[in-house]
């Protein structure tokens, strides 16, 4: 049988309008064999989570070059919450200082990708966590 | 940490339990045989809402009709499920899912539902799935569901059996008028809209089309009786022709919301056309019968797959190739399978 088909939403919450790092990633994790549901620029930690619960995603990638991350993912970790989408894991991409990480992770990230990561390496590592939790 | 393992109940989503719904649909997505007992505890409570294809070109505007179409609804009060099919890759299987970029106005409406679907190598327009994704959306009473097909050229006409009523989208400068002539895609407008109406080149496209249109005039391909029949006008017009849904040309212009409530109006009147006339009830049957049908090919595939060995089927497909024997010959010795008990 397939394996089983992977579906992913790669979020761009904020302000910032620098939206090639997530279409880069979108596309790398298309050509990996997910289903990638793409939001677009400047979505509220409200629209992020409304998407992840209609489209049952087995995964959440946020994108944030703004330096909003402190603010931005702790609220839409607290609204995962809310709706019922702990068991769903959230990665971040983008640029967060090494003095953040371990205070993001505390909060339940679950893995946070720097400038320079290869795409592949992004791709193993979401599939792993996704198919490791489901087997 | 494990996702939590309890499976989507009929009675959650009849509750209006989202992620219930959601699971249920990821569930009918991937075939899971779970589903089809929750499917079957809903099915009759569908046949309720009144389902909206969307169909056109890639880039004509889909995803930003649909946005706005599904505005206007909420106006009107009518809560709205939008499904967006687009394609998967032929290589990967991965798929890039983008309709809700060009729908955020909806987001944070409790509603409006909006799913993303890959079309997993389904040809036609729409995803294998697609229909039993619409009965949960249908059973969950959602009013109106839009379902936006992958961007569709000339034969991508699955949406035609699986909506009530049908929106075909060109935008101007996409062809002469050969290709408004040509079979296909525009035979299945129950509703034809030309987007981009600010475009230079549009009044020429809503010409084009409502000549078209003219063209079918004497000789004219209707759907009647959930069935495409050529009729013959003078016929048609002594057997009471005010009985006929007329396709007509609206124009939009849907990145400046303009344009709109005329479409909605239009399916409005669709709706009622199609309970007036008898043909919902026709349709629902013709879509009934090709869900049967396509239910029925897959089991008798899958029964196939599960009796014969592999070797024999190996050998038959390795005998066609080598011209040993004809393919005819070969389906046949297989379908023998089926028949033992």
């Amino acid at each position: 049988m397939d394996e089983r088909k992977i579906r992913i939403l790669i979020a761009k919450p904020g302000l910032d309008g620098h939206d090639r790092g997530a279409k880069v990633i979108a596309r790398a994790l298309r050509d990996a064999g997910m289903e990638v549901i793409y939001t677009g620029l400047r979505q509220t930690p409200e629209m992020v989570v409304e998407a992840a619960l209609h489209e049952d995603v087995d995964a959440v990638g946020l994108s944030i070059l703004s330096g909003a991350h402190n603010a931005l993912v702790p609220r839409i970790m607290e609204l995962m919450q809310e709706n019922g989408l702990e068991d769903i894991p959230v990665f971040l991409g983008g640029i967060v200082p090494e003095d953040d990480i371990a205070a993001l992770e505390a909060k339940g990230v679950a893995g946070i990708f720097g400038p320079g990561t290869s795409t592949d390496l992004i791709a193993a590592k979401i599939r792993e966590r996704v198919l490791g939790e489901l087997a | 940490m494990i996702r939590s393992t309890t499976s989507p109940s009929a009675e959650q989503v009849r509750q209006g339990n989202i992620r219930a719904m959601a699971r249920l649909i990821s569930q009918i997505e991937r075939e899971e045989p779970a589903a089809q007992v929750e499917m079957a505890a809903l099915y009759p409570y569908t046949g309720q809402a009144h389902i909206v294809g969307v169909t056109g070109a890639p880039g004509t505007g889909k995803s930003s009709l649909v946005n706005e179409l599904a505005k206007e609804l909420r106006r009107r009060e009518k809560t709205v499920a939008i499904v967006a099919v687009d394609p998967s890759s032929p290589f990967t299987g991965g798929a890039l899912l983008g309709d809700r970029v060009r729908m955020r106005d909806l987001s944070g409406d409790k509603g409006v539902f909006i799913r993303s679907m890959a079309s997993r190598g389904s040809l036609g327009g729409l995803a294998r799935t697609t229909a039993g994704v619409i009965k949960v959306l249908d059973a969950a009473a959602y009013h109106t569901i839009l379902i936006e097909t992958v961007g569709a050229g000339q034969a991508e006409v699955d949406i035609a059996s699986a909506a009530h009523s049908t929106i075909v989208i060109e935008a101007p400068g996409l062809g002469d008028e050969v290709q408004s002539i040509k079979a296909g895609i525009l035979e299945i407008a129950d509703i034809l809209v030309v987007n981009k109406a600010d475009h230079p080149n549009s009044q020429r496209t809503v010409k084009t089309l409502e000549m078209m249109l003219h063209f079918g005039s004497t000789r004219q391909m209707v759907r009647h009786h959930g069935e495409t029949m050529l009729i013959d006008d003078t016929a048609a017009s002594t057997n009471g022709r005010d009985l006929d849904w007329q396709v007509k040309v609206y124009q939009t212009i849907a990145t400046q919301s303009q344009g709109i409530p005329q479409v909605i109006d239009a399916l409005e009147a669709h709706q009622a056309y199609l309970r007036a006339s008898g043909e919902w009830q026709e349709r629902e049957k013709a879509r009934s019968r090709q869900e049967i049908e396509q239910l029925l090919q897959a089991q008798v595939l899958r029964q196939l797959q599960t009796r014969v060995p592999v070797q024999e089927r190996e050998q038959l497909i390795a005998a066609v190739a080598a011209r040993e024997i004809d393919p005819y010959a070969a389906a046949l010795q297989l379908f023998i399978h089926l028949k033992q008990n």
